[in-house]
């Protein structure tokens, strides 16, 4: 792997004050032990759970140029979050990830391996094949999860197999582009990405990952998250 | 063009081609027998997608990896790090 190259993570947090130490632990190591020089964004929505004191510890234990505060004050949305980490980003790439520990910083060497490859400009991790997948999900979720990507990939033929995840490696000018582009939020947005980059022709590689939800529990499969999952959908349908 | 369009033009040039045999429009001397299955085409390709699409979604709703060693991984993982970020100062609450 070059060694010339730098990657920033972006972690948007809100009300992450227990897994914010764990996946930058994570992060820290996978980093070291395949000797990247990278850098940990977060950007913290004003979490009134003490998040940001949490990150304000780990400035002081790995240091300002590995940890990165860059707090607003309320909770702003995805895509603003995006925007305002990559103005403080110096890498040449751009990770981006959950922080509630369900993507595993440990795939992130195999995301930077599949770039190199191809020398592709996005590299997004996928629950649905290979030895990609899900723990924590009952069969109902297993059920919704599959048919609405099912529809997904019929009506929008994307070449991706993924396109809800969020566990993604990005160049930086190609990310830039793109959130720039996209009008969506929530789980839209991130197949709004996805589509737009097919439209540029930006080109896409996969990397299976195991998504690992430890927080899953029934409230989280709301009726009206469904309905604009389908409104999403049929927007991009027929806008792009 | 969008997807819709696309779409619209697939189903719509597919429709036109059925109308038009239908209507005898074309005439490719189909004997009566075999028009009954003609004129419900549409229908049998609706049916039979829609089998495709249940069956595709099982088999991957019941392939669906179990990630259970990922979980286990992690939980002990969690430990390691909650262990060493304390011996580094990190003050959990």
């Amino acid at each position: 792997m070059e060694a010339n190259r730098k990657y920033s993570v972006l972690l948007p947090t809100y009300n992450e004050k227990e897994n914010l130490p764990l996946i930058v632990w994570l992060l820290v190591k996978v980093f070291t032990d395949s000797g990247l020089d990278f850098e940990i964004i977060v950007i913290d929505d004003g979490s009134p759970d003490g998040t940001l004191e949490a990150g304000k510890q780990l400035e002081k234990i790995y240091g300002k140029d590995k940890i990165v505060l860059r707090p607003r004050k309320e909770k702003l949305g995805l895509g603003t979050a995006y925007v305002h980490g990559m103005k403080h980003a110096t890498g040449d790439f751009i990770i981006i990830m959950d922080a509630d520990l369900s993507h595993h910083p440990k795939y992130i060497p195999e995301f930077i391996k599949k770039q190199q490859e191809g020398d592709c400009d996005i590299v997004t991790g996928t629950r649905y094949v290979g030895s990609g997948g899900v723990y924590g999900w009952d069969f109902k979720r297993k059920f919704v999860s599959r048919t609405a990507n099912y529809i997904a990939q019929v009506l929008l033929r994307p070449g991706v197999s993924d396109l809800t995840g969020s566990f993604r490696l990005y160049k930086k000018a190609v990310l830039e582009k793109l959130v720039e582009s996209c009008v969506s939020k929530g789980y839209v947005f991130q197949m709004e990405m996805m589509i737009r980059a097919r439209h540029f022709g930006y080109t896409i590689d996969e990397v299976p990952i195991a998504f690992v939800d430890r927080m899953y529990g029934e409230s989280k499969l709301a009726g009206k998250e469904i309905v604009d999952y389908l409104k999403g959908l049929l927007y991009l349908f027929a806008n792009l | 063009m969008t997807k819709l369009m696309q779409w619209l033009a697939a189903v719509g040039l597919f429709m036109s081609i059925w109308l038009a045999i239908v209507l005898d429009m074309i005439s490719l001397n189909i004997p009566d027998s075999k028009k009954e299955i003609l004129h419900a085409l549409p229908v049998y390709i609706l049916i039979v997608f829609a089998c495709y699409s249940l069956a595709l979604i099982g088999y991957r709703v019941a392939t669906f990896n179990d990630c259970v060693e990922e979980s286990r991984e992690l939980k002990e993982e969690i430990q390691e790090a909650k262990k060493e970020l304390t011996e580094k100062g990190y003050k959990f609450d």
